[in-house]
């Protein structure tokens, strides 16, 4: 210390104890320590999948359907292509309606029904996703007679929901209300202001949300069961039942035939591949609409 | 309220009393010891003069830091605009106090004339003036202060009389010219004295009215408009 | 032109609290009218009562009459239209923050319906030119984000935002209280500038700054106007022993 200035306390003036700094240490390794913890099974999976699954993987697999059983070769891209549509019905059937129930549940939700939504949505997140195929079952399934990729659709949908609706209604509660005053100041309609103010600041949240509602679903193998059923073949129509690739991974996962196995993890890979892939791509273009000095 | 600011409020008020104090207690020293011939009296009016321009320097100096560092507004403005105007007619009462001494230390070497003009009755009028100026400051009263303004009149017309007596007295007696003239002096410094009070008496209603009533103007504040409350 | 503003025994709710009582006063048209008061008063209440903006918060609600030039607040038009008609200014500048500064200004215009992207141009110029902040942003308008701006600036382009759809009146809600004091000056010498195309109401704790913006100064307390008259007169020799008492400070 200067020697113009002396300390007004022993306190302000005692050095940090060893005690003090033995602590520091030691929880700062122990946080690292949860880091690599946290780290190490996700690395374990990944570095697992690749070993296992990238040697079978080639452009024959990308681009082939599967072969009969007992004939070797032959590939998965009919599961990933109809992943990718029965993802896409599932999106733009929950996402909007997630992100209305968000909007609805933020602005306009302070009161009892808004309660009620909250709650319902909150044990919709918690039920099985057999049970959701099961119900999706029943409702479009059976009343459609056959099973389809809407009704896949509508089983990851319904999954989806709950997650977007709670993540947009929280988005939007971050939105400082200056900014929704100031959209009123201008003489901007309540309806008005939602949509083009509020949601637009919480945009980046917002997308977050439906990533968080798609990754989880992307995997899903229980609701797809009963509902898209699988397929052979290519199938592009809504009304047919359609490849999955978790379930085309499930069903050669539990066979008995080694080839079919090895088609599993590759398949395992690949979809976890897609799934990183798809959000990564999202935040991008996402990020590219930002300005400079936006949040 | 803002402590430092009332403690510089009162510490003001104080010193300006006191420099009062001492303006009123010269004017009647300097009229006693023309009355009774007292050169003693005379030099403590002399002396007593350093007092109350040092007074007037600090009271100024005071006053500025009020205004600079407090940002007074509305009463608290007028008070201490008021006070640095007081403040300047008390040192000018001074002065002419300084003044009278100085005719009563001439009038000393000469020889006792009787003159037929009544200078202990307007010393004592004035006096009571100053004093009553004072006194609405201390009270903060209007009316006192307006009842000053009331008497400068009567002074006006007691000056006017003696100018008019002495100055035929001077041509009646020759002999007792320099009496006269210094007679005469004192009639005027009283007069003076008078103004000095009647400004003071002005400052007073300035302050706790808010009107301007200067030069016989009055500027009081007009009713306001718009407001809604009814008390 | 600016035009004058006319209230009639305006009082205001929140839920079941009374919050003004029969408030009567006028604004001069192109004169700045400055609102004073302790906290809790109901200064700020009282301007958004102006625009109808304190309809916003829930179970708030006001009576009474309101006119803006020919316009009856509170008889006849919506909210809505209300406010497109009258600019607001808040205490904390609140500038779109996903909006670039063009669309920042633009913004009372584009969200209302008006698409005339040739005159658009022409408008956020003007605008930005008017609150004095053009010079500084002229060179950034569509790339830098309203929230990449510092404070001063950030208000300043609040104001221009507000100044852009035209209105006749400006409502200013302690516009400087967040600010440093070189960009409340630039903003005070701002408000003396549109009061030749504005009138102008302004709600302000710093009494010092009603002194030197405001011709007008209205005294607020516990929801009643206890005193309006010109800002000499308040300030010098004001009539009310109340106001006497804030203003130097005794309470409040």
């Amino acid at each position: 210390m200067p020697e113009n200035v002396t300390a007004t306390s022993d306190f302000a003036a005692a050095p940090i104890s060893l005690w003090r700094r033995g602590m520091n240490f030691f929880a700062t390794v122990a946080a690292a320590a949860a880091v690599v913890l946290v780290l190490l099974p996700l690395g374990a999976v990944f570095g697992y999948l690749v070993y296992k699954g990238i040697g079978s993987i080639n452009w024959a697999f990308l681009t082939q359907t599967p072969k009969p059983v007992g004939e070797a070769g032959g590939g998965m891209a009919n599961a990933i292509a109809g992943s990718a549509f029965i993802l896409l019905i599932a999106s733009s059937i929950g996402v909007p309606i997630g992100i209305g129930a968000g909007i609805y549940l933020a602005e306009y939700g302070r009161d009892r029904l808004g309660n009620i939504i909250r709650f319902t949505a909150d044990v919709l997140n918690g039920v099985p996703s057999i049970v959701v195929g099961i119900v999706a079952y029943g409702i479009v399934v059976l009343s459609q007679g056959h099973f389809s990729a809407l009704a896949g659709g509508v089983a990851l949908a319904i999954m989806m929901i709950p997650t977007i609706a709670r993540t947009t209604e929280e988005m939007l509660l971050l939105v400082p209300n200056t900014v929704r005053e100031a959209a009123y100041g201008l003489g901007v309609s309540r309806w008005r202001t939602t949509l083009s103010i509020t949601l637009r600041t919480a945009t980046s949240g917002v997308i977050t949300g439906v990533m968080l509602a798609f990754a989880r679903v992307a995997g899903e193998t229980a609701p797809l069961l009963f509902t898209a059923f699988g397929n052979q073949y290519w199938n592009w129509k809504i009304n047919q039942p359609t490849a999955a690739l978790s379930l085309q991974i499930f069903t050669y996962a539990i066979s008995p035939f080694d080839e079919w196995h090895r088609q599993a993890w590759a398949g395992a890979l690949i979809l976890i591949v897609l799934i990183v892939a798809a959000v990564s791509a999202v935040r991008i273009v996402a990020g590219r609409g930002m300005l400079k000095g936006a949040n | 309220m803002r402590t430092r600011f009332q403690q510089g409020l009162d510490d003001l008020r104080a010193r300006l009393l006191r420099m009062g104090g001492l303006a009123e207690q010269a004017v009647d020293r300097a009229c006693q010891a023309y009355i009774d011939r007292d050169l003693a009296r005379c030099h403590m009016v002399l002396e007593g003069e350093f007092q109350i321009n040092v007074a007037e320097r600090e009271i100024d100096e005071l006053a500025f830091d009020l205004l600079a560092l407090q940002q007074p507004i509305a009463v608290d403005l007028r008070f201490i605009l008021a006070v640095t105007k007081i403040n300047s007619d008390l040192e000018r009462v001074g002065d002419q106090a300084v003044n009278i001494a100085e005719r009563a230390m001439d009038l000393v070497e000469l020889p006792k004339a009787d003159l037929p003009v009544d200078i202990p009755r307007m010393a004592a009028a004035v006096s009571a003036m100053v004093r009553r100026a004072l006194e609405s400051f201390i009270e903060g009263k209007a009316e006192l202060a307006q009842a000053v303004l009331e008497m400068d009149n009567v002074v006006d017309r007691m000056k006017d009389e003696a100018f008019i007596t002495l100055v035929k007295t001077m041509n009646e007696r020759p002999e007792v010219t320099r009496q006269a003239l210094d007679a005469l002096l004192v009639a005027r410094n009283l007069e003076r004295v008078a103004d000095h009070a009647t400004n003071i008496a002005e400052d007073v209603i300035f302050w706790v009215r808010g009107a301007d009533v200067r030069h016989n103007v009055s500027t009081e504040p007009p009713v306001h408009q718009a407001s809604t409350d009814t008390r | 032109m600016g035009v004058g503003i006319k209230v009639d025994k305006l009082n205001a709710w929140f839920g079941k609290t009374q919050a003004l009582y029969d408030i009567t006063m006028e604004a001069p048209a192109n004169h700045a009218t400055a609102v004073i008061g302790p906290s809790g008063c109901g200064k700020s209440t009282f301007v958004r009562c102006l625009n109808r903006m304190h309809e916003t918060i829930p179970e708030a609600r006001a009576t009474g009459r309101v006119r803006i030039g020919e316009l009856d607040v509170y008889n006849g038009t919506s909210a809505v239209q209300i406010r497109r008609r009258i600019g607001m200014v808040f205490q904390k500048p609140n500038p779109f923050p996903t909006m670039s500064i063009y669309d920042n200004v633009a913004a009372g215009l584009k969200l209302n319906g008006f698409h005339d992207d040739a005159r658009l141009d022409e408008i956020v110029e003007r605008s930005l030119k008017l609150s004095a902040l053009w010079d500084e942003v002229k060179d950034s308008l569509r790339k830098k984000s309203g929230a990449s701006l510092s404070g001063g600036q950030q208000q300043r382009l609040c104001i221009a935002r507000a100044l852009a759809v035209e209105p006749q009146v400006l409502l200013m809600d302690e516009p400087c209280s967040a600010l440093d004091p070189i960009s409340t000056g630039k903003i005070e010498e701002l408000i003396f500038q549109l009061k030749e195309k504005f009138t102008i109401v302004i709600v302000t704790h710093n009494m010092q700054q009603a002194s030197r913006v405001a011709e007008f100064t209205g005294f607020f307390l516990l929801g009643k106007l206890i005193e309006l008259d010109k800002t000499e007169r308040i300030f010098t020799t004001p009539s009310d022993k109340r106001t006497e008492d804030y203003i130097t400070g005794r309470f409040g």
